[in-house]
């Protein structure tokens, strides 16, 4: 709690403790969370810095998508939800995924491993099917090709844990 | 086909260079960039001039003169002032922006900053959306370049004109690229709309004057000032001169963007610079302008590219997205992603769109199901039209605009599956 607060501190008085920094502190305390999320915790120390009340803080942090106010995996896969993504295939994907990863759309793996979201066109209609996964788009992807790509980010956890 | 090329290398608006990388700031010079903001320095009213004649019109969706917007920001007496470039580019099927943000992002903060000084904005913002984290690391980049080098901050060029320019992140709401609702969002609030007028130019940005504009507006502008309202004109056509670039995606054989002079048909577009259909199926519609956009049958392919001629067909041409389905793919699976993308974006301000978009939402899975009656397709209609006519904003208008263009061209695709409507099937030709 006594460490929550600080990180927040830090981060409010960097960005400046007025209410236009909102969304950016919000963005920043996510960021800094090893579980990407905004903790009821953090929304009740951000509205005090801010001299605001709670709920206008929650309000603005429940409006949008990208910030979550449950805990989430290290890495946060976001599969692509619109029609060229759809029609390119999507479902196939989403399927691969949710077994590769043992969880539905929306859910965490319990190792907090893997967030599988849904998100609102990357961008990357070029290369449908897309997902994104932390700050990376995979374009022209394969049920196969999904797979490995997760396979490969276990494979990465599995050897920084041994070293 | 004999009589298409694609434009030579000088007129065009943008020159990405190579996909792969993207265009350093001495590469950028090299190539002529920042000569426009040393003409706009030297002779602002000329360069203004320039940008009114050329008959450039918001490239967001909107299409309003952009020359006009800058003149309104000038008639205002209000010292502090904002410029506000539009990067939320949420859009489905769009990828424009990301693609000058990726590849020319001096080419597009040279047209920020020569928007400002003509606007007499010294402070503004980039609203980039957060799904496009390289987009922000590279125009963040870039800012700070442009600055060490004399061409952003104080004194630009050693001038008078100071530009301070911020990297603003949106967090995932389509909504937020509503331009008073990105403003809402910026000061820290819900992104949601306000009422205009007043407009941002009038009152924005904390309630000072704002212009907003959009990636590919601002980035047109360098091209417009160094080159002359004359070239850009000889592009394009009288009603709609200059380039657009075109989001293509879906069953076609090149999928892309493409720079394409305005009065192209949307017929051209597909065959010639995505070199026609896939596979050896055929084309069956063709959705323009995005999720907000139109569904047109193949028939309505050969409307020029034109905002005049565009609006007389009801056609959209919005962020330029084009998107191809061939005769494999569902109209109303097609319409069912984008009804619950937008109830899934809307904001619950206004009761038309929340409220709409739900009963919508509901038809159309009946619809799907099987088990709608044609009465509840009238119905579907009726909701469709309260959507386009009551919503409070863009977003609850334009989902009714899209849904409309369905049932317009594709009214059979719906009825067919109604369970009235069993017995007409046969002479109402194919089962969707």
């Amino acid at each position: 709690m006594e460490k929550l607060g600080k990180a927040v501190g830090d981060i409010v008085s960097e960005l400046g403790p007025e209410k236009g920094s909102l969304l950016a502190i919000l963005l920043a305390v996510q960021d800094a969370s090893p579980e990407s999320y905004v903790s009821e915790a953090a929304v009740n120390e951000i509205a005090r810095l801010l001299n605001t009340s709670r709920s206008m803080v929650y309000s603005t942090a429940s409006f949008y998508s990208e910030i979550s106010l449950m805990p989430r995996g290290r890495h946060i896969v976001r599969l692509c939800i619109n029609a060229p993504c759809e029609d390119a295939g999507k479902e196939e994907i989403r399927k691969a995924l949710e077994k590769e990863l043992g969880i539905k759309l929306g859910e965490t793996t319990s190792d907090k491993m893997f967030s599988l979201e849904g998100v609102s066109c990357l961008g990357a209609c070029n290369m449908s099917p897309a997902i994104k996964v932390d700050d990376k788009v995979y374009g022209d992807l394969t049920p196969a090709g999904a797979v490995r790509v997760m396979r490969e980010l276990k494979e990465a956890a599995k050897n920084e844990h041994i070293s | 086909m004999s009589t298409f090329r694609e434009l030579d290398s000088y007129d065009r608006v943008f020159n990405f260079g190579n996909y792969d990388s993207s265009v350093s700031l001495s590469e950028y010079q090299q190539a002529g960039g920042y000569e426009a903001l040393r003409m706009a320095i030297g002779n602002p009213k000329q360069a203004l001039e320039e940008i009114c004649r050329a008959g450039l019109r918001g490239r967001g969706g909107a299409a309003f003169p952009a020359g006009l917007k800058l003149k309104m920001m000038q008639g205002n007496t209000e010292k502090q002032r904002y410029i506000v470039c539009n990067a939320d580019e949420g859009e489905p099927g769009t990828f424009k922006d990301r693609f000058i943000m990726n590849h020319i992002p001096f080419q597009l903060l040279e047209g920020i900053t020569i928007a400002a000084i003509l606007a007499g904005a010294e402070n503004g913002f980039v609203y980039i959306r957060h799904e496009y984290p390289l987009a922000q690391e590279t125009i963040k980049k870039s800012i700070a370049e442009a600055e060490a080098a004399g061409l952003l901050g104080d004194n630009i060029l050693g001038s008078e004109f100071s530009l301070h320019l911020k990297i603003f992140s949106g967090a995932g709401s389509y909504l937020c690229g509503e331009e008073t609702a990105l403003l809402s969002s910026i000061e820290g609030k819900k992104g949601r709309p306000r009422v205009k007028p007043p407009f941002p130019i009038e009152s924005g940005l904390w309630g000072k004057p704002t212009l907003i504009n959009n990636v590919e507006t601002l980035a047109n502008i360098p091209s417009i000032i160094a080159k002359g309202s004359d070239w850009y004109r000889s592009l394009g056509t009288e009603d709609s001169p200059g380039t657009k670039l075109i989001s293509l995606s879906g069953d076609v054989k090149r999928r892309g963007l493409y720079e394409v002079p305005f009065g192209t048909t949307f017929r051209e577009i597909i065959d010639n610079y995505g070199g026609g259909m896939k596979e050896v199926f055929t084309l069956k519609a063709v959705n323009i302008g995005g999720s907000s956009g139109v569904v047109v049958p193949p028939e309505e392919l050969d409307c020029p590219m034109e905002y005049g001629k565009c609006a007389e067909r009801g056609i959209t041409i919005g962020s330029g997205a084009v998107y191809v389905m061939d005769e494999q793919r569902s109209i109303l699976g097609n319409v069912h992603n984008r009804v619950h993308f937008f109830l899934h974006e809307s904001c619950g301000k206004c009761t038309p769109c929340r409220e709409g978009l739900r009963q919508v939402n509901r038809i159309i899975d009946r619809v799907i199901e099987g088990e709608a009656s044609l009465k509840d397709i009238d119905n579907l209609e009726r909701f469709t039209r309260c959507m386009q006519e009551a919503s409070f904003c863009g977003l609850g208008q334009a989902a009714g605009n899209s849904l409309i263009s369905s049932l317009k061209y594709f009214r059979k695709e719906y009825e067919n599956s109604c369970v009235d409507c069993v017995g007409k099937t046969a002479e109402r030709g194919e089962l969707c």
